[in-house]
């Protein structure tokens, strides 16, 4: 492995180290990284919440010159 | 047909605003009015999507200047690595929930079926376009991944054409034909949605009605057919 | 003049070239997408588990190496016995009378005792005695070929090995089987076997197919995807090494091979695929299914969704 410009030298290391062995979870015939099913209960979640959560009310405008 | 002078003026201007660059410059500012049934933060999902799949394409151009040992070894590469990894995992996420909520409120009423249709079909093109990235990592998993793959491939008989252990030729499909691909039904579902419109409720019209206060509002007028 | 109107009753929801958002909208989103792609990438970075090459098994595992590659001589791997597209020892899968497996042919050929033993060390020049072995195991009968193997195979189990990285067998009747295995290990140790089973002596860099059956055969590997949690199955498709999430979008695809009939059947890679092609189908073509297209009226989600909608929505004027 050859460095070979200052563009190939910054770091990008993790904050969170994520490189170890996946947790799994196993349920009757079922398995999912833990990562993943993560991800699917954030799906669920973040949708779950865009329909429950108020969306913002337009600011009230001086009527448009049309 | 209503007879509010705003509603006129918004048919007009979409149907002048064609598909031109210049139309841009006519929209600097939000629509005149919004109809309240477009009040859900579900309606950002599309966007969002489509904003993650440009992170993607960005990302992935960066990593293409450079090559495969660039976002192995170099640090700089793995970092835009990361982008692009995480900006894949977002557009899958977003992409979706988008499809969750124009599933339930049944988008494709109205006229609208080739828009559901373009966007199953991105979504279907989406899988084997993250699955060749998969493999171009050229990684422990892209080898564990493809070693497993192939026998579905194969037992279709695509696995003679389609090599999921050729580095070299999943490679290309990742970085161009299913980007091309992609981008080409993207734009064909964003070019249709366009045209028709955010879908109404079930049982109203889309007629909207400004308000002296310059709110506006959803008046009822037919049940959909 | 007659202006083109928009179809469908979207009259104004898309007033404007860039939607209801507008330009500052379209800004906010891409970049609220950007910078959080790039806090993902900061916080959690990406894996980085390097490939599994046959240089490194046969320097670190010789007699997982030299198991397999017997194996390979032998015929009896599965890349030796897989079929088409890379032989006609097997039919293949089939659903039904059809098997889509053997249509395009044997497109990547491997003949493995060939390809993965006999081929490379033909190749390797300056060790005649070498050579002079290799021609008289191939020179021999089948049946003498045969057990020459099944020796090899037994004796290797037991063996340690050496500081150098070498795995001897005791002395024995191998007819040639041990020093043609001593030759390929070698040859393997020293980056050689991986070159010789690359197109172009590895300047392609492309097709992987040989070397990964051939790794695909071993212990090691699957020993390695152990370690990394990376389940034996397909249930692999969605996962990443790491505690990276992969790709959970596949588990309407790889769930199958765990159920029954899928499970036990021979022909379970097609049979889900059929399955897959009719779900991918109906789900392209939901406005079209009656029933499917009638749900999200059934089941109103919808009314939370527009819940602003029906508190505000008033009858139309009496004189419209």
């Amino acid at each position: 492995m050859t460095i070979t410009s200052p563009f190939d030298q910054l770091p990008a290391g993790a904050i969170v180290n994520l490189d170890h062995p996946a947790h799994m979870v196993h349920w009757h015939f079922f398995q999912m990284s833990v990562a993943n099913v993560v991800v699917v209960v954030a799906m669920l979640l973040v949708f779950a919440l865009a329909i429950a959560l108020p969306f913002p009310k337009p600011a009230r405008r001086r009527k448009e010159a049309s | 047909m209503s007879s509010s002078p705003l509603l006129r003026k918004a048919q007009s201007d979409v149907s002048r605003q064609g598909a031109g660059v210049g139309a841009l410059t006519q929209e600097s500012r939000p629509s005149p009015y919004q109809p309240a049934y477009l009040r859900s933060w579900i309606y950002v999902f599309g966007l969002a999507t489509a904003a993650a799949l440009a992170v993607v394409v960005v990302s992935g151009v960066i990593l293409s200047l450079k090559g495969p040992e660039w976002w192995q070894d170099a640090q700089l590469g793995h970092f835009f690595n990361s982008i692009h990894l995480w900006s894949v995992e977002l557009a899958f996420f977003f992409m979706v929930i988008h499809l969750w909520g124009k599933y339930w409120m049944a988008a494709w009423r109205g006229g609208r079926a080739r828009v559901w249709m373009t966007g199953a079909i991105a979504l279907l093109v989406a899988i084997p376009a993250a699955f060749t990235g998969y493999l171009s990592q050229q990684s422990f998993d892209a080898q564990w991944v493809s070693l497993h793959a192939k026998d579905a491939l194969n037992s279709i008989g695509v696995g003679a054409f389609f090599n999921a252990t050729n580095f070299g030729q999943m490679y290309n499909y990742h970085v161009l034909l299913l980007p091309v691909a992609l981008t080409t039904i993207a734009v064909a579902h964003i070019a249709l949605v366009r045209r028709h419109g955010a879908v109404p409720p079930f049982e109203r019209s889309v007629r909207v009605q400004q308000l002296p206060d310059g709110d506006a509002v959803s008046v009822g007028a037919r049940d959909e057919g | 003049m007659t202006a083109k109107r928009p179809t469908g009753w979207g009259d104004g929801t898309w007033a404007g070239a860039l939607g209801p958002f507008g330009v500052r909208g379209l800004a906010i989103g891409f970049g609220f997408i950007t910078v959080l792609a790039v806090m993902l990438a900061v916080l959690f970075s990406s894996p980085d588990e390097r490939p599994s090459t046959l240089t490194q098994w046969a320097r670190e595992r010789p007699i997982d190496f030299l198991e397999t590659a017997v194996s390979e001589l032998a015929g009896t791997t599965i890349a030796a016995e897989y079929g088409p597209p890379y032989n006609h020892d097997a039919k293949g899968e089939r659903i039904l009378f059809l098997r889509p497996q053997k249509w395009l042919g044997v497109a990547h050929p491997i003949v493995a005792g060939y390809d993965y033993v006999i081929a490379p060390l033909r190749a390797i020049r300056g060790q005649p005695m070498l050579q002079a072995d290799l021609t008289e195991y191939l020179g021999a009968p089948n049946y003498q070929k045969a057990d020459g193997i099944e020796g090899f195979e037994k004796a290797i189990r037991n063996v340690k090995v050496g500081t150098d990285g070498s795995a001897r067998v005791p002395a024995g009747e191998y007819e040639n089987v041990d020093n043609v295995m001593n030759g390929l290990l070698s040859l393997a140790q020293s980056g050689g076997l991986e070159a010789d089973l690359l197109p172009n002596g590895g300047l392609s860099l492309a097709d992987y197919t040989k070397p990964l059956l051939f790794l695909g055969d071993g212990k090691m590997f699957e020993d390695r995807a152990a370690r990394q949690h990376l389940p034996p199955n397909q249930w692999a498709m969605m996962d990443e090494t790491g505690s990276y999430p992969g790709l959970p979008a596949l588990w309407p695809y790889t769930f199958w091979y765990e159920i029954e009939p899928f499970k036990a059947s021979k022909n379970r890679d097609i049979l889900v695929w059929l399955v897959m092609a009719v779900l991918a189908l109906a789900f392209v073509c939901v406005p079209l299914i009656p029933g499917l297209r009638s749900i999200p009226r059934l089941i109103p989600i919808h009314r939370l969704i527009w819940r602003e909608h029906y508190r505000s929505a008033r009858q139309p004027p009496a004189s419209a």
